[in-house]
């Protein structure tokens, strides 16, 4: 049995373990025209900045792909073809397979701008990004970032680590204004302005002018105004990456649609992680989920389905983690800008702006999810809290069991509860 | 094919950032800063090579005020402009501290420093009797070598302690652990030994313990017992104490770190000296299989060489007569004392990470971490599923211990090695990382059971 992956990020070496684990003796592949070995891209940044070696992002020591015998080839992958359920690598190097599990990721998105090709213009997504944006950065005095989320502000503090001048253009009136509530908002937006970022709100790309050499030299905005600069990066969000698929038989909505089990269209073809977009009964939205963990449970779900199984993926409850500069942020649970009408939010903020916590209620008075800012809580135990649906009352009598920040660290779930029982 | 070449990129080598926080060049203060502290060490470089040139309080005062508020004062100015948080930025770029040439002539230079200071330390004369001043004022007799190593030990400890508690200025723990250990090396590790010697008493440290300092439970340091009067016995009462009663209960509430990042000056130096090298400790296997047989070889050592001391000593003295101190230095505090925990230790910071001696060679923190893998309530847990494997808390471990292995699959982090300095909860930017004394109940959640994983390996109890 040949199990071939496509991808090796998280979701693609987790169905890789996963599968090794249930199966000692199956034959498994992993394709990767990126890279040769798994590496954790949301570390990318750390390698710019000079925190870490491109080596120290590797997950997994060298020892491990021999010990559970995953074989890597670098390669792309050209075409497929399940009628004959084989591969094409780039050189026509053709590779046939008993189950097939697509795990390509994602592409970041461009939406035809003038210029956008042009050199010194990139995402930040991938070690070939990576390479570009490095390439680009002598003689860099001032960069423009157009887009407003989590991989934006990366991009501005790599830039900013190497005494770069920042132009951050947002669509928005606030920072990541469709993910984070106004408060939240502000108080990013806050933070990034601190280390002397110059954000631009309500301000859109129109075009990208060039120099002599076909490299960036400017940006003119939606207001008209012309920015100078040496380096673009789009970070305007990512669409999966199944351009590989066009032509086959494989069924793809924005990404490759799988049942809940995770099956594409055809037989032995599964799909995982951020190409996967996964279809929900008649009304409900399809699910693309494109964060490390959903990637990560994914796999398992695969895997599991894979060597014979019947496990649907359960997302649980949603969480997610970033890192606004030094500012940390972790959210469990549903916590919307624009939620309805019925939810319950309790709002804590320091007066020096660096710290927030948010609990929200639904109409029942059931916990449904939390943002904070600057304070570290336990996954785990407000995963609970969720399931079991605590109220108020509750949650603020036992916040600081979940407390999760280091040992001496000032505490404030005396001041938190104060404050939300007030508001109450 | 090396692990390097893995990731098939277009050789993005970073570029060191200007400075930190990526305010380019030098601003006024900064370069009066610069200017002060190269003087000071001038300064003091020059009383090596004109012994006796320089003498008084003078001399000694200038180059020190000048050099450690140089120092000092710069750090102050180049954090002072940054946010507080992780600035990492540049390390693996700059030649200081990714092994580059100024890197490898770092080394060298700490390397010779302790090869003269051990064995060769006519050429440090002049700076021995440059310190004359203070060193009569305190332990009431003229410098020696040792003097003048105690001295610089300390400076770099408050200095670069000072450099630590600037770049961790948002973490509590941080700031406390770091005074703690500047603390005790200024009162513990200097002041005091040499006020002992000032009042006609023995010379004893108070926070080195057997067997890191296996003197103190060697039969020929028992003489004290005479010379000290009722203090000397109250040292060898506090000696042994230390190490068969407050060892074991405070790993046991604290783990081992209550010693190796807050108190000893071997962690002291480390956590501070050491800071802009922690990222050199190679973390693979291989490493740790290295580790683990050299760490425990010197403990079976040292406790071997006790014995036979006492052996000796009960015995009647019949193998080495009154010989057991000299034999002792020629033996056990040459190889091990000396060129291990000196000159490999700190002179190789540079080259193979800040933790060098108390990761491979030191006895005590091989005793410590047996207490603290299998009798111990601390233990590093995970936040749930946040892990990302980004690998700063693996890279940034000055023990080598691949922390990510553990935290990306949830599993609590309990090895012996930690020394629990809290860099890897500071440095990861998802706050996966907690350090923690709780129930010893379910501490290896998610990890094997070391004792059950003991014998399972040994084929003694099936594997669950």
């Amino acid at each position: 049995m040949h199990v071939v992956i496509v991808g090796n990020g998280i979701a693609g070496i987790t169905v890789a373990r996963e599968v090794r684990k249930r199966e000692p003796t199956w034959t498994i592949t992993v394709v990767s025209g990126e890279s040769r070995s798994h590496w954790s891209r949301p570390a990318l940044m750390y390698i710019y900045m000079g925190h870490m070696r491109p080596v120290d992002t590797l997950p997994y020591q060298e020892h491990f792909w021999e010990t559970n015998r995953i074989d890597r080839v670098q390669a792309w992958v050209e075409s497929i073809d399940p009628a004959t359920k084989s591969l094409t690598l780039d050189g026509g190097v053709s590779m046939s397979y008993d189950k097939l599990v697509l795990a390509t990721g994602s592409t970041p998105n461009k939406f035809g701008w003038p210029g956008q090709d042009l050199k010194r213009v990139s995402g930040m997504y991938s070690l070939q990004d990576l390479a570009a944006i490095e390439e680009g950065s002598s003689g860099l005095r001032q960069a423009v970032i157009v887009g407003g989320g989590l991989i934006g502000v990366e991009l501005a503090e790599m830039f900013h680590s190497r005494g770069v001048h920042v132009v951050f253009l947002v669509r928005e009136s606030s920072y990541w204004s469709n993910a984070l509530p106004a408060e939240e908002s502000a108080m990013v937006g806050d933070v990034v302005r601190a280390e002397g970022i110059e954000l631009r709100f309500e301000t859109e790309l129109k075009e990208i002018l060039a120099d002599e050499h076909g490299g960036a030299r400017a940006v003119v905005t939606s207001d008209g105004a012309e920015i100078p600069c040496q380096y673009v990066g789009l970070t305007v969000g990512v669409r999966p990456n199944i351009s590989v698929l066009t032509g086959t038989a494989i069924e793809t909505g924005r990404g490759v649609l799988v049942d809940d089990e995770l099956r594409t269209s055809q037989p032995d073809i599964w799909a995982v992680g951020d190409c996967a977009e996964i279809r929900r009964p008649e009304g409900q939205r399809n699910l693309l989920q494109q964060v490390w963990y959903t990637g990560r449970l994914q796999g398992e779900a695969a895997a599991e389905n894979i060597c014979g199984g019947s496990s649907p993926y359960d997302p649980g409850i949603w969480f997610n983690s970033a890192k606004f500069f030094d500012l940390e942020w972790h959210t469990y649970g549903t916590v919307l800008p624009n939620g309805p009408e019925t939810d319950k939010h309790l709002l804590w903020q320091d007066r020096q702006g660096r710290l927030l916590l948010r609990l929200v209620f639904d109409e029942g008075g059931a916990l449904k999810g939390m943002n904070a800012l600057g304070i570290r809580y336990q996954h785990r135990v407000f995963e609970r809290w969720i399931k079991e649906r605590r109220g108020a009352e509750y949650v603020l009598s036992n916040l600081r069991t979940a407390n999760f920040d280091p040992e001496f660290t000032r505490q404030y779930e005396r001041t938190i509860a104060a404050s939300m029982r007030s508001q109450l | 094919m090396s692990s390097a070449q893995l990731i098939q990129i277009g050789s993005p080598t970073p570029r060191p950032a200007l400075s930190v926080g990526g305010k380019p060049g030098l601003r006024g203060g900064e370069i009066v800063a610069v200017v002060s502290a190269a003087l000071g060490a001038l300064v003091f470089l020059a009383s090596f090579f004109l012994p006796g040139a320089m003498s008084g309080w003078g001399p000694l005062l200038g180059s020190t005020i000048l050099f450690a508020g140089g120092a000092s004062s710069y750090f102050w100015f180049v954090y002072r402009d940054t946010t507080p948080g992780i600035k990492n930025h540049g390390l693996w770029a700059s030649s200081a501290t990714a092994r580059g040439v100024i890197g490898w002539l770092l080394g060298a230079a700490l390397t010779a420093f302790y090869c003269l200071l051990y064995w060769f330390p006519a050429p440090l004369e002049g700076g021995i009797r440059l310190l004359d001043p203070f060193a009569l004022f305190v332990s009431g007799a003229a410098a020696n070598q040792w003097f003048l190593y105690g001295y610089l030990y300390t400076i770099a400890i408050l200095v670069m302690g000072l450099r630590m508690m600037l770049r961790y200025r948002h973490n509590r723990y941080q700031l406390l652990r770091t005074g703690s250990v500047m603390f005790f090396q200024l009162g513990f590790g200097f002041l005091i030994p040499n006020v002992l010697k000032a009042m006609n008493q023995p010379e004893f440290y108070f926070t080195y313990f057997w067997p890191l300092k296996p003197e103190y439970l060697l039969p020929f340091s028992q003489g004290w017992t005479l010379n000290g009067g009722s203090l000397g016995v109250a040292m060898i009462a506090w000696g042994v104490g230390m190490t068969f009663l407050a060892t074991p209960i405070l790993t046991y509430l604290y783990g081992k770190r209550w010693y190796c990042s807050w108190v000893c000056g071997c962690g002291g130096l480390a956590e501070t000296m050491g800071d802009p090298y922690r990222h050199l400790s190679s973390n693979s296997d291989t490493a740790w299989k290295i580790e683990r047989w050299m760490i425990h070889s010197v403990l079976v050592l040292i406790v071997a060489v006790t014995a036979v001391g006492w052996a000796h000593e009960w015995m009647g003295r019949p193998w080495w007569g009154d010989g057991g101190q000299a034999l002792y230095y020629k033996t056990y505090g040459f190889v091990i004392g000396a060129v291990f925990s000196g000159v490999i230790g700190v002179g190789f910071y540079p080259l193979m990470g800040s933790r060098v001696w108390c990761r491979f060679g030191c006895p005590m923190a091989a005793v410590l971490g047996l207490f603290q893998r299998f009798f111990s309530r601390f233990r590093i847990t995970t936040n749930g599923g946040q892990c990302i494997s980004c690998g700063n808390c693996s890279t940034y471990c000055e023990m080598g211990i691949d922390v990510r292995s553990y935290a990306q699959r949830g599993e609590n982090i309990v090895r012996a090695s930690c020394v629990g300095c809290g860099v890897c909860a500071a440095v990861c930017p998802r706050g996966v990382l907690k350090l923690e004394n709780g129930p010893v109940e379910n501490r290896f959640a998610g990890a094997g059971r070391p004792v059950l994983a003991f014998l399972e390996s040994l084929g003694l109890r099936k594997r669950s």
